[in-house]
């Protein structure tokens, strides 16, 4: 590169990347399609994109970080970086701009720090590394790191092992390290999807004001456009491996030139609006838009039929202390609502609210400690698991991970016919066959799937057979316990698009478990807020955002990232 | 396999146009059919199995007992003469020595043996190998301090010497107790005998090719058996030890501990001791009875991973039992740990097994095996007869090295991440 750098110059250019991956001996797959983009110096760029985009690959390869056995960066992509090209650098020499010069956070914490090493001997390790810094000036340094990033008492915390530490802590910990040595450029990859709502604002804010007082550059990597509508400054837009748009965040927020960043930017439910069905990517990419959807009303009135009332449910855990004394972990405890049929009841909470529990004990996949489920004016926990049968496939449950709750030894047939095997539900295999292709058709998939193996589906596809595999039980009650957080928000739009006609069709009541309050928000008629195993607060939905009662309420919706909202904090 | 299961037990009435996708073994062999090592081992593996099926149907090697040539005949590439102590020479000094075994009438439940007496003659047959300065007997001692087992099945052989007609004593003894069939004292036998054999012949004269096939039958087929007996207990102990936890977890791994805790060999002995009856069966039990803890705590511990994994909690929430979801949910889904850990007890059974017959606690002494062979060429190898030696090991370390080979791409095949390289 030119020999006078000038601080107009930006501080990465990145030309013509392409990055494939070496699946076997004949066939690659191209993940990067020849990206170009600049990171000016001291702004935040948001590289922003579903899974498989290659956003990830993108910045690994500017750390050079990528599996050197299977991937392919090719010889004539340029990644310049203070005149160098760190995309054909010897990987020692990058070793030297990585961690000095240019830092990375990763998306968890837990797993990027090593838990057998204070976060103090972590910290100076890379001041030793990179600045040469030992014994009492790294102390004293990785100190003011830590003061920095917000971590109270820090002199305290420096000896504690990152096991001692919440989740966001750890998160603030893996950013004391990564400024640590003021790099100009901070890499953060997805650094806030593993932690709660709350937590997330905390380190979205940290890293907007020491972006300012270090005046570095940060690469924000997200799937959430909403997330970095708060801090950044320019914003790209990927989608398998190309980019499809690039400009200023008040642009690429208020007036969107490519329909698939405009497709994104809408079928993320939004919290003032709740259209009848969500739009999805397809309605923006095969045509000219989903037009005009009528919005849905929501919410329960107090004549509504109740279909489950839980009373006083308590969930106790126990663990061994000492020899014979044990200590009591209540995780939840003395909740009590009413489900009416045919609507959906959301349950909001922080990790460790309990929430999942609570779904899980009404399934009986826990035993509740005390309380009671009426269903159909029976107790359904108090009775005996034989009785519970039957019952059981009234309540039904989709998990989280549409990648661990399916069987991979079973093909999607399988999967589909054996809950109904077990209840004696169709008189025949081949009845069975039939009524397992009809539901298929109904969750939106080819009838061909039956044949198929889990693996050969993408995430949201999984997901729909979880869904049918429910449905073969014709259910009343159905608990969605996180069911879309780990999709991207296209297909989560999709996957609850699905559920909303399968309500209407069946009469299907839900109990929609999630972290994410935009999404319980859209779909629920009323909305518990749960905090330690208690109820906080229970209305419906609407009155619940627009005028939450409870002060934890208000401090959970306050956090929850609204995107690009015109008064933009860094304009 | 899978697939099959699938097409017979749901047959749609409707015929959707479909290509059933290959299942974890369809995948796993495809990988596994790139790898030549895996391959060419795999190919030497199913030539032993195959031969052992022969051999087991009486094929080949079935008259693996019957005296072809002369007593250690040499391998023909080497020569009649190559050898010194020629058949001749052996017979001459060996017959004198017989009468000093067991009186003739004791017949074959004779246990009380001259001990010196045998070593002598054999120090005596091999002519080449005087032991200058040491006494027959200390020299015994030490050249031998396993040959009780070894003598007593001798001295069964030489007992029932009573007529004499034969040049060679102990041949015609051999031809009573195991061809059986023949007409006692066969001249014609005796003089049909050859000088040479393609690879040589035992001590009476057996072809050593045909007695390592009929060997190679006894221990592959006590490796396979006893992984098999080993896996049933160990796998289904392990899950119901995972799967259930609490009490009946604490009550196995106890039981575990326990058994594990006894020496291994005394543990064997003590089963053998128990089992009585000497006979390959016998030794199978013993090593899988024996051998099962490693898949136990393999298995265990997988069954604990699964038990908390979400599509275990769906099938309970759809209703099914726990015998379902222990045998038909999570059993598929480390089966490709029972198959590789059960590859590894072959290969350590087959071992085993030859470690125990050479000891002499293994299979009875009317049957050959690896382990048998390589006792009788410890006395052998004295008199410079290296080919049974030679047949025996060699085998052996063929197959274990083929089968071990075969289980580490076997490993890499059906689990590709543990290659460190990550898939995508």
């Amino acid at each position: 590169m030119d020999a006078n750098q000038s601080s107009f110059d930006p501080l990465v250019r990145v030309r013509d990347l392409r990055v494939s991956f070496r699946l076997d001996k004949h066939t690659t797959f191209e993940a990067v399609k020849g990206i170009s983009f600049d990171i000016p110096r001291n702004t935040t760029v948001a590289l922003v994109g579903e899974s498989g985009s290659g956003k990830s690959v993108t910045s690994l390869a500017m750390l050079g970080l990528l599996p050197p056995e299977n991937s392919i960066v090719d010889p004539k992509s340029q990644i310049m970086y203070g005149g160098r090209n760190l995309a054909s650098l010897s990987p020692d020499a990058l070793r030297d701009v990585r961690g000095a010069e240019i830092a990375m956070i990763f998306q968890e914490p837990m797993t990027s720090l090593n838990p057998v090493f204070t976060v103090g001997f972590q910290i100076e390790e890379v001041l030793r590394l990179h600045m040469g810094l030992t014994g009492a000036k790294a102390r004293a340094r990785a100190i003011a790191a830590l003061t920095e990033v917000g971590i109270p008492d820090p002199a305290r915390r420096i000896d504690m092992f990152p096991s001692q530490m919440s989740g966001g802590q750890q998160q603030r910990v893996m950013i004391a390290m990564a400024i640590a040595c003021e790099p100009k450029l901070l890499i953060a990859d997805e650094p806030t999807t593993a932690l709660d709502v709350t937590i997330q604002k905390q380190i979205l804010d940290l890293i907007a004001q020491l972006q300012k007082k270090h005046q570095m550059s940060v690469l924000f990597i997200t799937h959430d456009l909403a997330v970095v509508g708060e801090i950044a400054d320019t914003v790209i837009v990927m989608r398998n491996g190309e980019i499809r748009e690039q400009g200023p965040a008040k642009q690429i927020f208020e007036n969107p030139r490519d329909t698939y960043t405009k497709a994104l930017l809408k079928c993320r439910p939004q919290l003032d609006r709740r259209p009848a069905r969500l739009p999805v990517i397809d309605d923006f990419m095969n045509g000219d838009g989903p037009g005009v959807i009528p919005e849905r009303k929501r919410g329960v009135n107090p004549g509504d039929p109740i279909v489950l009332k839980v009373r006083n449910l308590g969930k106790s855990f126990y663990a061994r202390e000492g020899i014979f004394g044990k200590r009591e972990f209540k995780a939840v405890k003395d909740v009590s609502f009413d489900l009416p049929k045919g609507k959906t009841m959301g349950l909001v909470g922080e990790s460790g609210s309990g929430k999942t529990t609570v779904g899980l004990t009404l399934m009986r996949l826990h035993e509740a400690t005390t309380g009671e489920a009426l269903f159909e004016g029976r107790d359904i926990l108090g009775m005996s698991a034989r009785e519970f049968m039957s019952y059981k496939r009234r309540i039904q449950i989709i998990f989280q991970n549409p990648y661990a709750s399916l069987n991979p030894r079973f093909i999607v047939g399988q999967i589909l016919t054996e809950p109904m095997e077990i209840h004696g539900i169709g008189s025949s295999a081949q009845e069975r066959t039939e009524l397992a292709f009809e539901l298929l058709q109904k969750v939106g998939l080819p009838e061909v799937s039956f044949y198929k193996y889990p693996h050969e589906f993408s995430g949201g596809q999984r997901q729909r057979i979880a869904i049918a595999r429910c449905l073969t039980l014709k259910p009343d009650i159905l608990i969605c316990d996180e069911s879309v957080s780990a999709l991207d928000v296209s297909v989560q739009a999709q996957v609850l698009n699905l559920l909303q006609d399968l309500q209407a069709e069946f009469g299907l009541s839900y109990i929609f478990i999630s972290h994410d309050l935009a999404v319980v928000k859209y779909i629920s008629d009323q909305v518990m807020v749960m905090n330690e195993g208690e109820i906080v607060e229970i209305a419906n939905s609407d009155e619940i955002y627009r005028h939450p009662r409870e002060s934890y309420t208000k401090r959970l919706l306050a956090s929850i990232p609204r995107g690009w909202h015109g008064e933009h904090a860094r304009a | 396999m899978n697939d099959l299961t699938i097409k017979t037990q749901l047959p749609a009435r409707r015929e959707i146009p479909h290509t059933v996708s290959p299942g974890l073994w369809t995948l796993a062999w495809r990988r596994l059919k790139t790898d030549s090592i895996a391959m060419v081992s795999l190919a030497i593996v199913a030539a032993f199995i195959l031969l052992m099926v022969l051999s087991g149907l009486g094929v080949v090697a079935k008259d693996w007992a019957r005296e072809i040539g002369i007593n250690y005949a040499p391998p023909t590439f080497l020569g009649p003469d190559a050898v010194p102590g020629s058949p001749e020479v052996t017979n001459k000094v060996e017959a004198p020595a017989v009468p000093s075994g067991p009186t003739p009438g004791s017949a074959f439940n004779s246990t009380v043996v001259d001990p010196i007496g045998d070593v002598i003659a054999e120090l005596k047959g091999g002519g080449a190998r005087p032991a200058p300065g040491a006494s027959p007997g200390t020299e015994s001692k030490f050249v031998d301090p396993l040959g009780d087992v070894m003598k007593e099945i001798e001295s069964q052989r030489a007992a029932p010497v009573t007529d004499g007609k034969s040049v060679d004593p102990l041949a015609d003894v051999m031809k009573d107790i195991q061809a059986g069939k023949e007409a006692k004292g066969s001249a014609a036998a005796a003089d049909d005998r050859r000088a040479t054999l393609p690879f040589g012949a035992d001590k009476w004269g057996r072809d050593v090719i045909a007695k390592t096939i009929k060997g190679s039958e006894t221990s592959i087929f006590v490796g396979l058996a006893a992984a098999l007996v080993a896996s049933l207990i160990g796998s289904v102990l392990g899950a119901f030890a995972g799967y259930y936890g609490r009490w009946v977890d604490d009550a196995l791994n106890w039981f575990y501990s326990v058994f594990s805790s006894i020496p291994y060999l005394l543990l064997i002995l003590a089963v053998a001791a128990v089992l009585q009856h000497k006979g390959t069966m016998t030794i199978v039990l013993i090593l899988g009875l024996t051998g099962w803890t490693g898949m136990f705590r393999l298995i265990r511990a997988e069954y604990l991973k699964h038990k908390g994994r979400e599509y275990v909690q769906a099938a309970d929430a759809i209703g099914a039992s726990n015998a379902r979801r222990m045998f038909k949910h999570i059993f598929p889904n480390v089966s490709h740990v029972v198959l590789v850990q059960m590859s590894i007890l072959v290969v350590a059974f087959i071992k085993s097994e030859v470690i125990l017959s050479f000891l002499g606690f293994g299979v009875p002494v009317d049957v050959v095996s690896w382990g048998s062979m390589l006792n009788e060429a410890q006395n052998e190898l004295l008199l410079g007869k290296w080919w049974q030696l030679v047949a025996a090991g060699g085998t052996m370390a063929v197959l274990v090295t083929a089968f071990s080979l075969f289980t580490d791409a076997l490993r890499d095949a059906l689990d590709p991440k543990l290659k460190g390289k990550a898939g995508h």
